[in-house]
């Protein structure tokens, strides 16, 4: 009996010096929200943390809205999101004393995907609108292979699906029959086993195991959506707390740099400059 | 009367095919993601910090964030429910209230994992507002194994013969220290199997951490217990659902499977193997 | 102090703490409810639960989360009829015809199964057996019902195995010889009188087995496919309800109504799962009544 007590008790010394560490914490920045900014913040934090010896970045990914909500909670110093903020959650945040300051970190373009192996080389907006809605539901209708056409989208919570509704769906219901997956990289791996899919992701994600589409015939890259030709681009944002001050303001400046911009154009986001 | 044998034969082959189909199953898929992940696995793999946006380096914070969650949550779970259950099986008495908290107790094994995971969000990281850390997702975790020690803790004091008990009151010790010299030592084996189980589950857990304390990566080691961390179930999932490079980091995950599945395995072995040996033990 | 009031405030303290349990219940309770039921301002529960169209990022927003529903259920019936067969045969071997030794090493097995984590049995359905079924099978899609109902079973199977077990396994002795002294075979006795006697116990297996599957988050939020449509056929995709809170809860802005729609469908498995444990005890408890003496 005697060990067991002290094995707890160890146990909780142990724990009680993790514990005791919050006092005497190094310069630390929390970084959390969409998966779409993931990649590029990861990538930043990396390089600057080895610009920066001594400093922490951690990044969780958990979707726009949850780096909102924890930038309100005041559980994370930088909200990555795909999208704008809501006037929902700038009320909230102004009620809990937090005012959001927006960053635009690079332009994202969102690709239409299918299998290498599917013949079709670009599609309209009207033609994937009627895609997603469901009212095509065969590859021939659109000058393809007579086969199923399997819809893949993101959850329709997420940044990303947002302005894919916008821009594509204009507001209509994407098919029930969608299979909703949690991120860039899910659409990316499942239409790349699939060769009856069609999904859409951001440029950043493209790669050679899946066939970007044109859009309208104007193929997504840094330029047209740069010049806005291209009809499905958006904006990425950081989001603080108020004006950023110390290691934030560093890291954000960072990203903004011609350096670190340099890194989101090496993960296929276009520079904001 | 031949056809009574023929169906007996029959059905012991049914039987033995399922039994074999099991065992079959358990085997090729444990060997076949042991063998995918071997190749992965070296000195650097484990003690190194990812790299080039996971695709390289190793997965030591990811390993040390689930040796803090876990231990966490046994810290905070062991004593609640080792006391329990010296509640449930020497001091109560048959009745309503003991009848009630055992559903309780059931009920609480039964909660999905997922429930844990959205009331430790809405309580721990919302409400107490812990933010999602360790502390959180220990709390969350500690409560998820509680039922868990608690049966084990209570089925090892109950295989305490009675005897026992009653020479030792008989010598005029109080209840209490009967309890603390007697059943508890006699137990112990059978609690340490209880906890080492709790142990494995926690580790293996995803669901409940997603929202209380993983983070996707962070550069440093956590700090204090209000810090995220890596852990190796959601770094699995992450990587194989939510990274840029689901198949350049394949072998990476393949590495943090058998990582986990070695940690867990093992972990429950260890419970398993003390368990046979203290039964074998046992004279009375 | 005395003894007794010593004796007395230890067995107190002891109580509180079993009542600890009970105290966590409720405040599980208590928070799904507190972030679950502002939903029903917007929608009525009718609607909520039997409405089929989850749309809840639109202007307006449904809220329906029938075919979520629907898709718990489909995966955990085709789970369970994979994994009772298997799962009480497999019971039967042990406990009856297995030898010594097999049996020896055939439980630890069964246990380790039950501490795989969910999560490596998800990218088992994801990464291999779904591309595999999709090419078998000229599927459209491997991440579907039949995938998740296999990787389910698989966390089935322990839980069904070992309570089933031990039930076959405390069936009094006295009735297999007397069914032996009758001249009944093995066959015979273990069909008619071991199994029926342990029938209780077998049937609270594949209620808790069912209760796992049903609640079981990582598998389905990997590999159903996480369509929102109500199922045609088995290779069709469903989103079950933990993968749906699982998936959208990052994403859902903070006390929204999508977030609170979230809570409530966890109201509803919290219900779900709850209602099967209190079967599978009830049940349990009936069975501990019947003994060799009863009968």
């Amino acid at each position: 009996m005697k060990r067991l007590s002290r094995f707890v008790l160890s146990l909780l010394l142990c724990f009680a010096t993790i514990g005791a560490g919050v006092s005497h914490a190094a310069e630390n920045v929390t970084v959390n929200g969409s998966t779409t900014v993931l990649p590029v913040a990861q990538a930043s934090a990396e390089a600057f943390m080895k610009m920066n010896p001594g400093v922490n970045i951690s990044i969780s990914g958990g979707g726009s809205g949850n780096g909102i909500k924890a930038l309100i909670d005041k559980s994370t110093d930088i909200a990555n999101a795909s999208r704008f903020i809501k006037d929902s959650e700038v009320k909230q945040a102004i009620e809990k004393g937090v005012y959001p300051v927006p960053h635009r970190i690079a332009i994202d373009c969102i690709v239409p995907i299918v299998h290498p192996s599917n013949p079709i080389s670009g599609l309209s907006i009207e033609q994937m609108s009627l895609i997603y809605q469901g009212k095509i539901a065969n590859w021939k209708e659109v000058g393809g292979p007579n086969m199923t056409i399997v819809v893949v989208s993101r959850d329709t919570s997420s940044g990303t699906y947002e302005i894919w509704e916008e821009r594509i769906l204009h507001k209509q219901k994407v098919t029930p029959k969608a299979q909703l997956q949690a991120s860039n990289g899910a659409v990316n791996q499942t239409v790349s086993k699939n060769k009856y899919a069609i999904g859409y992701i951001g440029l950043g994600y493209l790669n050679s195991e899946v066939k970007g589409l044109k859009v309208n015939g104007i193929e997504a890259s840094a330029d047209t959506a740069l010049s806005g030709v291209y009809p499905i681009a958006r904006p990425l944002f950081m989001f603080t707390n108020g004006w950023p001050s110390g290691l934030t303001a560093k890291y954000i400046n960072f990203i903004v740099s011609p350096k670190g911009q340099e890194i989101m154009k090496d993960e296929g986001f276009v520079p904001i400059y | 009367m031949k056809l009574r044998y023929i169906k007996q034969s029959a059905f012991f082959f049914v039987v033995r095919l399922s039994a074999a189909v099991i065992g079959a199953s358990i085997a090729g898929f444990v060997i076949y993601l042991a063998v995918k992940g071997a190749g992965v696995i070296s000195w650097s793999f484990l003690t190194e910090h990812p790299r080039d946006m996971m695709t390289k380096g190793g997965i030591m914070p990811a390993i040390l964030g689930t040796f803090y969650l876990t231990l966490g949550a046994v810290v905070i779970a062991l004593p609640m429910g080792i006391v329990s259950a010296i509640y449930l099986s020497e001091y109560a008495k048959q009745g309503p209230i003991i009848r009630i908290i055992r559903i309780g107790v059931n009920c609480l094994a039964g909660v999905p994992s997922i429930i844990f995971g959205l009331f430790g969000l809405s309580l721990f990281v919302v409400f107490l507002g812990f933010g999602s850390c360790i502390l959180s997702g220990s709390l969350t975790l500690g409560f998820l194994i509680l039922p868990t020690i608690i049966g084990a803790s209570e089925e090892a004091l109950k295989s305490v013969p009675q005897t026992f008990r009653e020479a030792s009151l008989a010598l005029g010790v109080s209840k209490w220290q009967t309890i603390y010299r007697i059943v508890l030592p006699n137990a112990l084996p059978g609690i340490l199997t209880g906890s080492i189980l709790g142990i494995g589950r926690a580790a293996g857990e995803t669901a409940p951490i997603m929202f209380t304390s993983a983070a996707f990566f962070t550069g440093k080691l956590p700090q204090s217990i209000f810090d995220e961390v890596m852990a190796l179930p959601y770094h699995i999932y992450v990587l194989a659902t939510a990274g840029t490079r689901i198949e350049q980091t394949r072998p990476i995950q393949f590495g943090t499977i058998l990582v986990l599945m070695a940690l867990v395995l093992g972990i429950d072995l260890i419970a398993i193997v003390i368990r046979s040996r203290f039964r074998r033990k046992k004279r009375w | 102090m005395t003894r007794t009031t010593k004796e007395l405030a230890i067995k107190r303290l002891f109580l509180f703490f079993a009542l600890l349990s009970l105290f966590i219940l409720g405040i599980i309770i208590i928070f799904l409810f507190y972030e679950g039921l502002p939903i029903f301002q917007a929608i009525s529960p009718l609607d909520f639960l039997f409405g089929v169209e989850w749309y809840p990022t639109y202007d307006p927003p449904n809220f329906g989360i029938g075919a979520l529903i629907i898709g718990s259920f489909v995966v955990t019936v085709f789970s369970t009829i994979i994994a009772v067969p298997l799962g009480v045969l497999s019971a039967v071997y042990i406990a009856e015809i297995a030898p010594l030794f097999v049996k020896e090493l055939f439980k630890p097995v069964i246990e380790l199964l039950a501490g795989l984590p969910s999560v490596v049995l998800g990218f088992f359905g994801m990464a291999i057996l779904a591309p595999w079924l999709q090419e078998t099978f000229d599927l459209p899609t491997g991440l579907n019902i039949l995938n998740a109902s296999i990787m389910l079973a698989f966390m089935a199977v322990p839980t069904i195995c070992s309570i089933s077990e031990d039930a076959l396994y405390s069936v009094p002795k006295e009735f297999k010889e007397a069914s032996y002294a009758l001249g009944a075979t093995k066959y015979e006795t273990i069909a008619r009188v071991t199994m029926p006697a342990a029938l209780s116990g077998i049937t609270t297996a594949v209620i808790l087995g069912m209760a796992r599957a049903i609640g079981e988050t990582m598998v389905v939020l990997m590999v159903a496919g996480g369509a929102t449509a109500v199922p045609e056929s088995i290779f069709d995709s469903v989103r079950p309800m933990p993968a749906s809170i699982a998936a959208e809860m990052a994403e859902a802005p903070f006390r929204s109504q999508h977030y609170h729609a979230l809570f409530a469908t966890g109201i509803v498995l919290f219900l779900l799962s709850l209602g099967f444990n209190l079967v599978a005890d009830y049940i349990s408890n009936r069975f501990k009544e019947v003994g060799s003496a009863t009968l």
